[in-house]
């Protein structure tokens, strides 16, 4: 944070000066461009190949169109991350998560490696491809403005503990979508658990430094949230940096073990190549 | 060669159409064909009675603020503020802000489900085959009912099923079993605010949902 008295803004030039005076400042929270810059490419990952290098702030959002075939890692790097994801068919918005579907299908309600994030229209937008945190949540969504009002006392974007439907509000404006584009999220790295009853159980995080690794199955808007979990149980607002990179790659094709992991995957796999070779992807 | 059309009760199926869980002045009884949708506007303190009238049929159903349809039902919202993934007595079902829609004030079954979703034409094919892909399904009854209130394929998002059981074991499985239901059983939810309630009578013949026997539905709404 800056003060008054270091900025000498009495004239256009002065201004002008005084702005580009912050050219080359980093921040703890921030995208790295060119993506190949990044100060945290993920290990074996080509620098070169890199579409996409954020560090998310705590309580922040983020978003990106990224192209069939690009793989999307997500890291933990504190332990206090919580990512809130929703992400679309970029070329026909209607079409996205659909988390029914996604514990469904699979007749499994835990997310994980091979995890299929399935869409109402029978396809598979994005595979979970790698994950070495294994505590996610596909039941409680994103926390609202009354959520988080009730329990921190305050929820705006701005605030200190902002809430997850909000910030996703504003990131699907970004791409001419309104509340109504909004289905219900995931999140990753806070995990929550169904106990006998139904009542769900606080499993948290599973540590610092894990990741999960996501390939897009077609052209895919990306939603993400950064913000405290509703079930986190800790009373004060508590959510760490969240790494993002993306690298140019290939969909999930018949020489993929996970192609004919299953019958019901098989079958969506089927239908989003049939999708994409139909429209020319 | 004849049109594929879904499949309907057998004769003789027991029947029972029952009549208001909660007492008050009918303002409105309709009943639902098999494989059919409906849709009603219900005020702010009036009770729907859903009345499985066959027996294990789910009622797929979705519901919007009538004021502004984009607040709408949401699954996590629900689950979260209870605390609980099942559907009971006293579950206030809560909008995508967080906000009482409806509330169960009376149900005759253990539990009721909000985790399965709706079939569809193009989840059928995932979950059975392409050669199921002509099947009538949920998602075909709330965008054609939807389509005359306003909405389109964005308003639609998970949703709730009365009368169908989808059980979440510890290791995380989880599917559509046989139902907990009977003829004549019901569940009554109060709007809190006015509400567009979307309903399909579930057509699907792939799963228990319906106890592969589809049957009707009856929608009794009451002013207390």
């Amino acid at each position: 944070m800056t003060v008054r008295s270091a900025h000498l803004t009495d004239s256009v030039l002065n201004a002008r000066s005084d702005a580009r005076a912050q050219t080359g400042l980093t921040s703890d929270w921030m995208p790295y461009l060119p993506a190949s810059s990044s100060p945290f490419a993920p290990p074996g990952v080509d620098p070169g190949t890199l579409v996409w290098a954020e560090t998310v702030a705590p309580g922040g959002y983020t978003h990106k169109v990224l192209a069939r075939g690009s793989r999307l890692r997500l890291d933990d790097p504190t332990g206090d991350a919580c990512a809130h994801l929703v992400v679309h068919n970029a070329l026909e918005p209607t079409e996205r998560l659909n988390v029914a579907d996604t514990q469904k299908i699979p007749w499994q309600a835990y997310l994980g490696a091979g995890h299929p994030l399935l869409s109402g229209e029978g396809r598979v937008l994005a595979t979970i491809v790698g994950d070495t945190s294994g505590h996610h949540d596909a039941f409680c969504g994103t926390t609202t403005e009354a959520w988080n009002e009730a329990k921190y006392g305050d929820a705006r974007p701005e605030g200190p503990s902002p809430a997850g439907r909000p910030l996703l509000v504003k990131a699907a404006a970004k791409h001419g979508l309104t509340r109504r584009d909004l289905p219900p999220s995931v999140s990753f790295f806070q995990g929550v658990r169904v106990a006998a009853d139904g009542g769900l159980e606080w499993l948290g995080s599973a540590g610092p430094g894990t990741s999960v690794e996501l390939v897009a199955e077609l052209p895919l808007l990306v939603l993400l949230a950064n913000v405290a979990h509703p079930r986190d149980p800790r009373p004060e607002y508590t959510v760490g940096p969240l790494r993002v990179h993306a690298w140019r790659g290939s969909p999930t094709g018949p020489d993929d073990e996970r192609f004919t992991a299953t019958p019901e995957r098989n079958r969506a796999y089927l239908n989003t190549i049939d999708y994409a070779e139909a429209r020319g992807l | 060669m004849t049109v594929p059309v879904g499949a309907t009760y057998a004769p003789g199926s027991p029947l029972d159409w029952s009549e208001p869980l909660l007492p008050g002045t009918v303002v409105l009884d309709d009943r639902v064909a098999p494989n059919g949708p409906w849709s009603g506007v219900i005020a702010q303190g009036q009770v729907l009675t859903i009345v499985d009238v066959g027996g294990n049929q789910s009622a797929d159903c979705l519901i919007y603020n009538a004021h502004d349809t984009a607040e709408r039902y949401s699954v996590p919202d629900t689950l979260a503020w209870q605390g609980n993934a099942y559907v009971r007595t006293g579950t206030v079902l809560r909008s995508n802000e967080g906000r009482p829609l409806m509330t169960v004030v009376a149900n005759e079954i253990d539990r009721q489900d909000t985790i399965g979703g709706a079939c569809g034409k193009e989840s059928n094919t995932l979950r059975y085959g392409h050669h199921v892909a002509h099947q009538h399904g949920c998602r075909e009854n709330f965008l054609a009912e939807g389509a005359r209130r306003g909405l389109d394929a964005r308003d639609l998002v998970s949703n709730l099923n009365w009368f169908m059981n989808v059980p979440v074991e510890a290791d995380g499985a989880l599917g559509i079993v046989d139902g907990m239901s009977a003829p004549g059983k019901r569940v009554a939810v109060r709007a809190e605010t006015d509400v567009l309630v979307l309903v399909s009578n579930c057509p699907q013949m792939n799963n228990p949902c319906n106890d592969f026997n589809p049957t009707p539905l009856r929608m009794i709404v009451v002013q207390p």
